[in-house]
């Protein structure tokens, strides 16, 4: 792996109570790349993913150990809450806009972080906009209320949203589970374009979606990395017997 | 009298052994005739039950506003009232000056406790005994609340009779309706809007000002609605903190006498029932009113719930 | 699987940083505003819990004092009340009290119930349409309002039908006005928890062969009794509470009741009526009555309270 480290994680642990949800994770995430993690329900995957941003701080009685740096800082130790979320925006499962016009769900961010100057934030809502690809279809109704779109349009406005805060890193839990198969390639397609700009790490259930748009991928099980390695590598030469299982559709 | 109450208790208790009885000693196929006809009693116990409940309704307020709507002219709600005649003018000043001053005591105050429930505080002890206030001051009965504000805003802090000392007593009155109402609301918010404001660096606090209160609006709206109802038709308490000096007040250490115990002391001094009728008609129609006005906010909130 | 932890809870996100990681903590300006928020958010709990406190210890404090001099035995069985002679005996309103309440559970318990039955189990959409918000009207209607229906319709005809000391003025007439404003606290609260109980129980007795009567009231009010049972404390508690509406139509004799026609004082009656010209010891008396009435409520919040308790 020649790309420049974005995440790098090192002897994770994670408990909720009693139970070891993260069994000592070790990985280095890439620059500008797509990685998917993928593994059956409750794997980790998920949990792994909202430690990156911090949203597992919500729960109680979680506890992490270990060592998870961003750019080489510790975002547990050396780094401010806001600041690591500001700069690791999150997709969910479900769309979740929230009740207000479009223009407000994308200015929300920027106006969070200070930014308060009307044409400052009309340029920012118009390039994340068209960043993801749906400027088009709501550049007439930009007041309009964001609940009133399609799921798949939902969605690629809550990228957007994760976009105007101008983040490194794109968390995406499941992006497309909630959604049709057309809108799943719309999204998809937006994910290749956007890691030009953006490190993206995905979690999904949908092993040809990893395969279609992913660079690495991770297989997690029961709470541990089994494998993580380039996509092809992981698809066509899986180096452990269980990756190999799941990805054949043996379980999962 | 107490005869009476012994004899219902006696019969309640010979219930089951007589069912018993009767279970054992019958055939089937009159048990089964006994069955029928006790499905029978019953779905004519529950028709009448409820035909009863809307027709005390539909008595009450059409007796009353047929007597008392007559008595309603311009004048009527315009005038001071002086021994048997004029109007309620002052009655209506005096009760809007209790709402609002009420409501901007206690809506704060509501509202803060709520998100303090819903958002912040673990369950714990210390809920417990919050949640624990909230019933007790939802069941304290109105009188106590007078007693209270008597001696405590009235009396010790020299208060006297008046249109404050009446707010803050109903204020009080009102913050468990404000409190529970909000606190349903807040709970229909979706915990993804929080999730999501939170995962673009918001703070706890924006997250719940700009993302949580206003989804919750129409919710805490309806419980505010309902409280100006519950204002408006006390009396008991207000009669003993507002005092019921029937002319306008001029600041909000006067005291005030609002419909409510305007209508009360008609009937009970029998002043003049045909004032006392319009003033009950004046009465109804802004409870109608407002449930009315909550109802279509409810309903609106409903609407929003779709659209999610 | 962690989204299920997730939907746990998403409290104290400062708190758990806190504990769990060594966050070293620089102070920020908007670290202080989310501290500032949360004191306040607890002061205005705290608010409510102190309002309980400081309405308790009033009314304690105001009130114990006339219990002692008139001895709580002698106050509280003391059948005669001449505040002249200073003679403070409340047997009578308590007596009053727990009659009318009686009387109005009589009356509004199984109305409440049954109509709430047809609410829940009977009516169809259209008629809820109606109905719900004819409830909510009868719930919003002014307590005076109610004694003063109460007292242009109800008295008279109680004299004209059953006559009595009191001229219809009378316990039967508190307990009719009473048991009709009870019914939409009971109404509300049973058809929540008859709406509660899940389907599956009604299947499952429909299944045997049950009729739809039988099924209602062997199966889903047994199933719903907690919630049902809270309905029947709160109307209990706004009965015994309820001042205005039994002042108009009670008669407010101060005698211990032989016969349904006969006239009651109840102790909030006697607080209201008094209060206006009262001084010194009278005036304690009052407030001692309005202990034992306390007493009461509290004592049926206790009841509620473990009531809804078993409910969740």
């Amino acid at each position: 792996m020649s790309d420049k480290i974005k995440f790098s994680i090192k002897n994770t642990n994670l408990h909720y109570g009693n139970f070891h949800a993260l069994k000592n994770i070790n990985m280095e995430i890439p620059e500008k790349k797509v990685t998917a993690f993928i593994g059956p329900s409750g794997c980790g995957k998920s949990t792994l993913l909202k430690t990156l941003n911090r949203m597992n701080d919500l729960v109680e009685g979680v506890k992490i150990e270990g060592e998870i740096k961003l750019d080489g800082k510790d975002i547990y130790k050396d780094t401010d809450i806001i600041d690591l979320r500001k700069r690791v925006g999150m997709v969910f499962q479900q769309p979740n806009p929230f009740p207000m016009s479009i223009y407000d769900n994308i200015a929300y961010g920027p106006r969070t972080h200070g930014i308060k100057k009307k044409s400052e934030l009309d340029d920012i809502v118009e390039k994340s906009l068209r960043d993801s690809a749906i400027w088009d279809d709501v550049k007439d109704r930009l007041k309009k209320n964001a609940l009133g779109l399609s799921g798949g349009q939902q969605q690629r406005i809550c990228i957007a949203r994760a976009l105007a805060v101008k983040p490194d890193v794109i968390l995406m839990d499941e992006p497309t589970s909630a959604l049709d198969p057309i809108s799943t390639l719309k999204i998809e397609d937006l994910v290749v374009e956007l890691k030009k700009d953006y490190t993206i790490i995905m979690v999904t259930h949908n092993m040809q979606q990893a395969s279609r748009v992913s660079d690495y991928t991770s297989f997690f099980l029961m709470g541990e990395v089994v494998e993580f390695n380039e996509t092809d590598k992981i698809f066509n030469t899986p180096q452990d017997k269980r990756t190999e299982d799941y990805i054949t559709g043996r379980f999962g | 009298m107490f005869k009476w109450l012994i004899l219902i208790i006696v019969l309640i208790a010979l219930i089951k052994p007589v069912k018993y009885f009767l279970d054992n000693t019958l055939s089937v196929d009159t048990l089964n005739l006994i069955s029928k006809f006790r499905d029978n009693a019953l779905k004519v116990l529950i028709g009448l039950s409820t035909i009863f409940t809307c027709g005390v309704l539909i008595w009450i307020i059409f007796y009353i506003v047929s007597k008392g709507i007559g008595g309603i002219d311009i004048e009527f709600l315009t005038t001071a009232p002086f021994k048997d005649e004029g109007g309620v003018f002052p009655m209506i000043i005096s009760t809007i000056w209790i709402v609002i001053i009420a409501l901007l005591i206690s809506t704060p105050i509501g509202i803060g406790s709520a998100i303090y429930l819903n958002e912040y505080a673990k369950a714990g002890k210390l809920v417990n005994i919050v949640r624990f206030a909230i019933e007790s001051l939802a069941g304290i009965p109105s009188i106590i609340y007078g007693l209270f504000g008597l001696i405590f805003f009235v009396t010790m802090l020299k208060f006297n009779y008046s249109i404050l000392a009446g707010a803050l007593t109903v204020s009080i009155m009102v913050l468990p309706v404000i409190i529970r109402t909000t606190e349903e609301s807040l709970k229909t918010v979706p915990r993804s809007y929080r999730e999501g404001s939170l995962a673009l660096g918001a703070s706890k606090i924006r997250t719940i000002v700009r993302i949580v209160l206003p989804s919750a609006i129409p919710g805490i709206l309806s419980g505010v609605i309902l409280s100006v109802g519950r204002i408006v038709g006390e009396t008991a308490c207000i009669y003993m903190t507002a005092g019921m000096v029937p002319k306008m007040p001029e600041t909000i250490m006067n005291s005030g006498r609002t419909l409510s115990v305007h209508l009360y002391l008609l009937a009970k001094e029998g002043i003049s029932f045909e004032k006392a009728y319009a003033t009950a008609t004046v009465l109804i129609v802004i409870v109608a009113v407002i449930n009315l006005c909550a109802n279509l906010v409810a309903k609106f909130l409903n609407r929003n719930a779709e659209v999610k | 699987m962690s989204s299920n932890i997730l939907s746990s809870s998403i409290k104290n996100e400062e708190d758990n940083t806190n504990q769990n990681i060594n966050n070293k903590k620089s102070f920020k300006l908007s670290d202080f505003y989310e501290l500032l928020a949360k004191i306040l958010f607890m002061i205005c709990a705290g608010v409510v819990v102190l309002g309980v406190v400081v309405i308790t210890v009033y009314i304690f404090i105001m009130g114990l004092p006339a219990i002692f001099e008139v001895g709580i035995i002698n106050f509280v069985t003391g059948t005669k009340w001449i505040p002249s002679a200073e003679i403070f005996g409340i047997l009578p309103m308590i007596v009053g009290s727990i009659y009318v309440t009686i009387g109005a559970v009589i009356i509004g318990v199984p109305v409440g119930i049954f109509t709430s039955v047809y609410m829940s189990e009977y009516a169809p959409k259209s008629v809820l349409r109606i109905l719900n918000p004819a409830i909510e009207l009868l719930a919003g209607i002014p307590s005076v309002v109610y004694g003063f229906f109460g007292l242009v319709v109800i008295v008279p005809i109680i004299n004209d039908t059953l006559g009595g000391k009191g001229a219809g003025s009378s316990l039967i007439s508190a307990s009719i006005i009473l048991g009709i404003m009870i019914l939409p606290t009971i109404i509300t609260t049973t058809k929540t928890a008859l709406l509660a109980v899940p389907k599956k129980y009604k299947e499952g007795a429909y299944a045997l062969g049950a009729t739809k009567v039988h099924t209602i009231f062997s199966v889903i009010i047994p199933a719903g009794k907690s919630g049902v049972l809270s309905g029947v404390v709160l109307g209990i508690g706004r009965a015994i509470g309820e001042t205005m509406a039994v002042i108009l139509v009670a008669g407010n004799s101060v005698i211990i009741p032989t016969s349904v026609t006969d006239p009651v004082r109840t102790m909030t009656a006697n607080i209201a009526i008094e209060m206006g010209y009262s001084t010194g010891l009278h005036q304690e008396a009052l407030f001692a009555t309005g202990v034992i009435l306390f007493i009461f409520i509290m004592s049926l919040n206790v009841v509620l309270h473990f009531v809804q308790r078993k409910e969740g």
